[in-house]
This record gives C-alpha cells, sequence and structure tokens, in this order.
C-alpha cells in the first residue's frame, strides 16, 4: 500500500492547528472575560442574563481562589450524582426503546466519576448497555461541563499569572456559563451537522433489523420457558500425564503427554459442575445501533472527552466514518487547547511566552507521532513471518479507511491531549506504537492537552522550569515578573506528586492482586502495559484503554473510580492555590537576571523538565512493559 | 451558611439549566438540522433493496464467507460483525493466541484464493479491524480476491475489476486516510441489488 500524501496530511494538520491557534485564542479572550462581547451577544445574551437570574448569581462579582474552588468543587458533586441517579435509574426512565437495564451500583459510580472529571473512561459498552436518555442526558451533560470547568480553571490559572495584588480570580459561575453558551454549543452544532454529513446517526428510532445476504449459525446457551439458562451436570476434567500399560509416564521429546481425567474429589468421586446447554441459532438478521450520536461525538471531541457512544468509539462506523471526519475531529481536539495558549500569551501580555509554550507542546507532539507512525508502519514481525505483507504495517485493531498515519496521529493526538477516543485499539498496536499513547498521559497530558487542563497543567512545568533555572544561575526565580517561593514551588510538586503517586501505587497493587490480573486478556510484559495504561489513563482523566483489561468488575470499577478523582480534583486544589498565591504578588520590572520565559532556551529548558520528570517517574514500569515487549517482538516471544 | 447555600443554589440551578440547553434544546437542534439537510445519513445510510427490504448500512460491514463474494475482514465484533458489540480482538503484538489466529487465516486465505503458499497475504486481509464492523477491504485484498470471485461467477476477471472500482470509496479530499473497498455494497452490486 503506496500512501503519497501521508506527509501532507501531517503537515496540513500542523498548519491548520498553527492557523487556528489566534483566532480561537482572541474569541477565548472574550468569553472569558464577564463582560466580553462575540457576535452571538444578540442570540445569547438574554440566555446567559435568564441563567445568572435563576442561578441567583452575581456576574459582577468575584470570588477569592477558595470559592472559586469550592464552588467548582459542588457543581461537580452536584451534577455527578445527577448522572449517578440516572444510570441506577435507566430502567425506570423514558427513551429506552432496547429496554437495557440499571446499571449497578459500582458501575454507576465509575461512569458518574468518569464523565465528571472529563476522563471518559468506559467499563461499559454503549451501544448494548445505555439507553438514549443515559447517553444524551447523564453523558452529554459533563462532556459540556467538565470540559467548560476545565477551561475555567486554566483561565483562573491565568489571572493568578496576569493580575497583580489581587485577591479574586474571576467567577466560576460565570465562566462555566459563557464557555458553555459561547463556545461550546454554538461549535458543537455546527460541527455535528458536518458529521452529519459525513455519515454519523442522529436519532431517536429503535435499532435497525438488516437482513444478512448470508445468514450463519452460532451457538447460544439454551433457555427454558422462563429464560433460565438450562444446564447439564457433566463432569470436571483435569490435566494428567499419560501413562502406559507399565504405569510409566509417556514421554514425546523427554516431555510427558498429558491427557484428560475427570477431577476426582477427595473421596475419589468425580467432581461435577452445571454447564450451560448449546443450541445452534440461526443468524438471519443483522441489528444496527440508532440514537442521537453526532450531538454527543461533537462535544467528546471538542471538550477531549473522548467517550465513546459505542464501544469501539470513533472506530465505529457510524461514530466516525469517513477520513475527513476523522480529520476534523482531530483537528478539533487541538482546537480549544492550542487557543488557549494563545489565551495566556494575551493575558499575561507576552504573546512570545504563549507561541514558546505552544512550541514546546508541538514538539512533543511531533516526537510522538513519528515514533508511533513509524512502529506502526513498520508494523509486526512476528506476523510477518506469518505471511503477512510487510508493507501493510500493523493493521489489527485498525480499520482500513483511516490506515496506518491516521491511527497513530489519532492515538498520538488523543493522548497528548485528555481526550480518550480511539479510532484503532492501542491494545493491539506494536510495543512501541503503544508506549506513545502511555508516555503521553503520563507525562501529564500537557501536550496541548485537555481543553484547560492541558494549560494549567504545563504552566505547573514552566513554574518548575524556571524555579530549576532560577537555582541554576543563583537567583530568586521569577515567572512573569513574579517571584516563585517556596509555597508556589511546593503546590506545583503537589500536582505532579500526586499522579506518579496514584498511577504508579494503584498499577503496583493491581498487577500484584488477583482481582487486577485475572482481567487481563494478555499475558507476559503487556499485561502489565494493560493494567499500567489502566491506572495512567484514570490519573491523567484520559480515558482510552488497552482495551484487553476487562475492567467491568466491582475492585476495578472502584479503584479506577477513586484514581479518576485524585487525577482531577487533588491536582486541580494545589493549582487554585498557586493561581491565589500568584494574583496576590506583586509584579518587579524585568532585570538582567531574570530567566526570559520566551524563545529558543526557555523551549529546550521546558521540554528538559517535562521529560525529566516524566522519566523519573515512569521509565522503570514502562521498561517492564512496552520497552521489554519490543525487544522480545523481535525475537519472536509469544505468550 | 449563608454562602454556602448561595453556592449550592448555583450548582443545582446550573447543572438544571444547562441540562435543558445542552441535553435537551441542543441534540434536537442538531436532530432537525441533520434531518432537514441529510436525512438518509442521519437515519444510518441504510440500503434497502427494490423489494423495500433493509439489508444493512452502506458504513457497516457484514460477513460474508461464500465463494461467490468478495469477503470482509476478520471481525472481533460479537460472532462477528455484530453490530451491538463492535470492537476489535485487543491482542497485542506478542499474544500467542493473536499470531496463531493469523496464521489460521493467512492459510485460509491462501486456500481459498488459490495462492501458493508463501505468497505474502495483505494485512488487512487476516487482522480483525479496531470496531470489528469495518465496511472496508484494501484494494489489494480486493484484487487477489477478484479471480475466485469472477470464476465463481462466470465473470471476466476485467468485469468484477470494474465493479471494484465503482465501489472504492477514494481518500478524503483526494489526500486524506486510505481508498477501501466496500465491501456489502460491492457483494449486493454483483449480486444485482441496488
Amino acid at each position: 500500500m503506496s500512501r503519497p500524501f501521508d506527509w501532507l496530511q501531517l503537515a496540513v494538520y500542523v498548519v491548520l492547528v498553527a492557523l487556528l491557534t489566534k483566532p480561537m485564542g482572541l474569541y477565548l479572550c472574550q468569553v472569558l472575560e464577564a463582560k466580553g462581547k462575540t457576535w452571538l451577544d444578540p442570540i445569547l445574551k438574554p440566555l446567559e442574563r435568564l441563567t445568572y437570574w435563576l442561578m441567583g448569581v452575581d456576574s459582577e462579582k468575584e470570588q477569592d481562589w477558595k470559592l472559586y474552588t469550592f464552588a467548582m468543587l459542588l457543581f461537580s458533586l452536584v451534577s455527578c450524582l445527577l448522572t449517578y441517579a440516572i444510570l441506577r435509574l435507566q430502567k425506570h426512565l423514558p427513551l429506552n426503546p432496547q429496554g437495557f437495564d440499571s446499571l449497578t451500583p459500582d458501575l454507576s459510580f465509575n461512569t458518574a466519576v468518569s464523565f465528571t472529571t472529563n476522563t471518559n473512561w468506559q467499563s461499559y459498552s454503549g451501544e448494548n448497555t445505555m439507553s438514549y436518555l443515559s447517553q444524551m442526558l447523564a453523558l452529554v451533560i459533563h462532556n459540556f461541563t467538565s470540559a467548560a470547568v476545565g477551561i475555567a480553571l486554566a483561565a483562573a490559572l491565568v489571572r493568578g499569572l496576569a493580575r497583580h495584588s489581587a485577591k479574586t480570580l474571576g467567577n466560576f459561575w460565570v465562566d462555566l456559563v459563557r464557555v458553555t453558551y459561547y463556545l461550546l454549543v454554538p461549535v458543537c452544532v455546527v460541527f455535528a451537522v458536518v458529521l452529519i454529513s459525513q455519515g454519523m446517526i442522529q436519532n431517536f428510532k429503535p435499532y435497525t433489523k438488516a437482513k444478512l445476504t448470508e445468514a450463519y449459525t452460532i451457538q447460544v446457551p439454551k433457555t427454558d420457558d422462563k429464560g433460565q439458562p438450562v444446564t447439564t451436570n457433566v463432569a470436571v476434567m483435569a490435566q494428567a500425564p499419560k501413562l502406559d500399560q507399565k504405569g510409566q509416564p509417556v514421554l514425546t521429546n523427554g516431555v510427558a503427554m498429558m491427557v484428560d481425567v475427570p477431577k476426582l474429589d477427595e473421596k475419589g468421586q468425580p467432581v461435577m459442575t452445571n454447564m450451560p446447554v448449546m443450541v445452534d441459532q440461526k443468524v438471519e438478521e443483522q441489528t444496527i445501533p440508532q440514537g442521537p450520536m453526532a450531538s454527543q461525538v461533537a462535544i467528546k471531541m471538542l471538550g477531549t472527552n473522548g467517550g465513546g457512544y459505542t464501544n469501539a468509539n470513533a472506530a465505529y462506523p457510524f461514530e466516525n466514518p469517513t477520513p475527513l471526519s476523522n480529520f476534523l475531529q482531530i483537528l478539533s481536539i487541538f482546537a480549544i487547547g492550542s487557543g488557549l495558549t494563545y489565551y495566556l500569551g494575551r493575558q499575561t501580555k507576552n504573546q512570545a511566552h504563549g507561541w514558546s509554550v505552544w512550541s514546546a507542546m508541538m514538539v512533543l507532539f511531533l516526537a510522538g507521532v513519528f515514533i508511533c507512525w513509524w512502529a506502526e508502519a513498520r508494523g509486526n514481525p512476528i506476523h510477518q513471518q506469518l505471511g503477512v505483507m510487510a508493507a501493510g504495517g500493523n493493521m489489527e485493531g485498525k480499520e482500513v479507511r483511516f490506515g496506518i498515519l491516521n491511527s497513530a496521529l489519532f492515538a498520538t493526538i488523543t493522548t497528548d491531549a485528555s481526550c480518550g477516543a480511539v479510532n484503532s485499539m492501542h491494545d493491539s498496536f506494536t510495543a512501541l506504537g503503544g508506549f506513545v499513547p502511555l508516555f503521553n498521559i503520563q507525562l501529564g497530558e500537557i501536550i496541548i492537552g485537555g481543553v484547560g487542563a492541558g494549560l494549567y497543567g504545563m504552566l505547573v512545568f514552566v513554574v518548575l522550569a524556571v524555579f530549576i533555572a532560577g537555582l541554576m544561575v543563583g537567583r530568586t526565580p521569577e515567572y512573569l515578573g513574579k517571584k516563585i517561593q517556596s509555597y508556589d514551588v511546593k503546590m506545583s510538586m503537589l500536582a505532579l506528586l500526586v499522579l506518579a503517586l496514584s498511577i504508579l501505587g494503584f498499577a503496583a497493587w493491581a498487577s500484584v492482586s488477583k482481582w487486577g490480573t485475572d482481567q487481563l486478556s494478555n499475558a507476559g510484559p503487556h499485561g502489565l502495559s494493560e493494567i499500567l495504561y489502566a491506572y495512567s489513563s484514570a490519573n491523567g482523566n484520559n480515558g482510552s484503554a488497552f482495551a484487553g483489561l476487562n475492567a467491568n468488575t466491582p475492585w476495578l470499577n472502584t479503584t479506577i473510580g477513586v484514581a479518576m478523582l485524585i487525577g482531577r480534583f487533588l491536582m486541580i486544589v494545589p493549582i487554585m492555590g498557586l493561581a491565589g498565591s500568584l494574583a496576590g504578588k506583586k509584579i518587579s520590572p524585568p532585570s538582567a537576571g531574570t530567566f526570559p520565559v520566551s524563545g529558543f532556551t526557555f523551549v529546550i529548558l521546558l521540554l528538559g523538565t517535562v521529560l525529566l520528570v516524566g522519566a523519573l517517574n515512569f521509565l522503570p514500569a514502562l521498561t517492564l512493559g512496552p520497552v521489554i515487549e519490543h525487544f522480545l517482538t523481535n525475537q519472536g516471544k509469544l505468550y | 451558611m449563608k454562602e454556602f447555600l448561595s453556592q449550592l443554589r448555583g450548582a443545582i440551578m446550573s447543572t438544571v439549566i444547562l441540562a435543558v440547553v445542552c441535553c435537551g434544546i441542543y441534540p434536537l437542534v442538531v436532530d432537525g438540522l441533520g434531518h432537514a439537510l441529510f436525512a438518509e445519513k442521519a437515519d444510518g445510510s441504510l440500503i434497502v433493496d427494490s423489494k423495500g427490504v433493509i439489508r444493512g448500512s452502506k458504513l457497516i460491514g457484514q460477513n460474508f464467507t461464500g465463494a461467490r463474494y468478495f469477503h470482509p475482514r476478520p471481525s472481533a465484533a460479537g460472532n462477528g460483525y455484530d453490530a451491538t458489540s463492535s470492537g476489535g480482538s485487543n491482542l497485542g503484538p506478542t499474544s500467542k493466541k493473536l499470531a496463531d489466529g493469523i496464521a489460521q487465516n493467512v492459510a485460509d486465505y491462501r486456500s481459498q484464493n488459490g495462492l501458493s503458499t508463501n505468497t505474502p497475504v495483505p494485512a488487512d486481509a487476516v487482522t480483525a479491524s479496531g470496531s470489528g464492523l469495518d465496511p472496508h477491504i484494501s484494494l489489494q485484498n480486493a484484487e487477489m480476491q477478484a479471480p475466485r470471485v469472477a470464476k465463481e461467477r462466470r465473470l471476466k476477471e476485467e468485469e468484477v475489476r470494474a465493479f471494484i472500482v465503482k465501489y472504492t470509496d477514494p481518500p478524503g479530499l483526494g489526500f486524506l486516510g486510505d481508498a477501501g473497498v466496500n465491501v456489502l455494497r460491492l457483494n449486493l452490486a454483483l449480486d444485482g441489488v441496488n
């Protein structure tokens, strides 16, 4: 398969992201200003005023960092409870044409937390679990609001940088409402309609039955009149060495031959068990899912949520019908996050700083794409030995319409940002191809990043980089004219360490526990990668998965749910503390000893800080997972 | 306490109002616009034959095993091409199960299409897709199946190739993604279903 246009696609993508950054940034400046003006004011201003009136919010009154954070936490709690309630009561609620049952408590907890924290980890398959109401209300509300919350927090941190001798950071309710009304909803209306034009579904019809051209037969458990499975009592078999007539084990090449024999209990009686009786069933129809998908997918991508309408997410042909829809989806993942770097520059009156942060992000982005793309295009030598054409690359878990580049590109982008949508199955990537998304998440998703979360995550690294630079030249570190003091560094370190501790702690616990290892679908180092990926994804609020891990168990649902809460809120609180501290500081004019936060040196220093922290925290674990697996693949070792 | 109640009111009311806007008005507006502009696509791009029977969706693959038909990719969705149970195999690069499956698929593909035992096989022909519902196969895969289908249907190979070209979806805007042959549409066209 020749792919003459691969380089062109990548170039067009990078250029478009760059071109979008300024207009998006300027628009964000208006949206994130309580008195900002947009061209949507004539339609939306009355709605905005009505909303504040119903909420009892004075839009002119700003909040200090504690109240701002408290309001955010309270809102997250209330909206999370709403989702939990809907999922638990799904069976009794309307818009459920397929009659799906209510969700279990642990799955409801996991899912409600997952969507509240902008993670969108999914232990369920959407198309056979969620009613239209659950999708459209319980989940979509968080797709909007968790994105708006992220952007609001980033804005609060930027205000903390831009203001001086100030007590307040803005009003959380105003930011939440304005971001949703003026940015997310309008863009999504247009985006969703464009997605429908590509073939994405949007309706409220029950699932469609299509007549198959070739019927086929499957084996299904037999059920009685009451719908209960029919079982039969059979002997449990166990493996034992085969013996010859003299009672000696039969050897082949020195290894004992094994045969199945009935397992006996202590009394010498055969152990019996109930096995379901299987019967043939002729399949003559294909059931095709329907539902309000486009409206959900538009915000899932733009808000870097990533929670799929269906299990296969953006690999499902309805959820990503064409290469064009794919291109627009990856563009939308980066659109807001990229614009926020411009917003940073504009607000702090140092546009070069904004672009320098953006450049550092894009360097890391391109590095990831190249490694992942190369690894996937190279393919799997084990499979090529078996007769698979090398030119095709590694197509396991990938769709033909996207091919290698667009699968690798999507995987890199979705983990650079905290999106977590997937258009190919990361679990089936080559070892190094799968290393890239995993490491991206572990770096903290600061490469453009989740909407808002990416910027505030990256700014923590900026504070650290400035601090390290200050140590190296022996001066008090300054960032944008503000002295970085011990409190600020402590808060920054807290945000980073909580993440590493939680990822590695949970992953270590699960990988030595039966409740963790029992749910793996791959053995060897790949099994560790599955667990490591799960907790990285949860803590990083990404939501993508090495999906072979069967996560829908009470243990995994609960631990992953807790990891998501830690990854979101235990990171936000110190960052808001940092924002509050920075806002109160005076700005001193730049002097000869001030470290410039723009230009080549700064970008290199920032990159160094990011990679060093990421590498120190996670390389030991990664070595036992994807790195060793790469060498084992080359040797042809199978598990 | 007063501050707490005031914030709580904000939290509850904003949840309610944003739910109405984002989960009520917004999807209904999208639904209205979608159906006004692209009704057929909004309802699933369904293929309906001359008798009015729904035969599938242009976007969702179906399984074919008969020699008269082009075969789609292996599928890990349910029992194969189950559109309510989408997903990939999720088997990793060092999985024995995956390698064994691919070896079997390679052998089957060679014997079905009369290829020698050392002919390399297109990657997409022996690997499961991400969704398990991939409607496409690569052009090369289709070309290698063409002689078999032509023979079974007593058609000339050129005639079958013309069908392949007709049901190949080109890259987006001429340069995005990869071209793919839509297997369901191709097979239905060979059967004379429009």
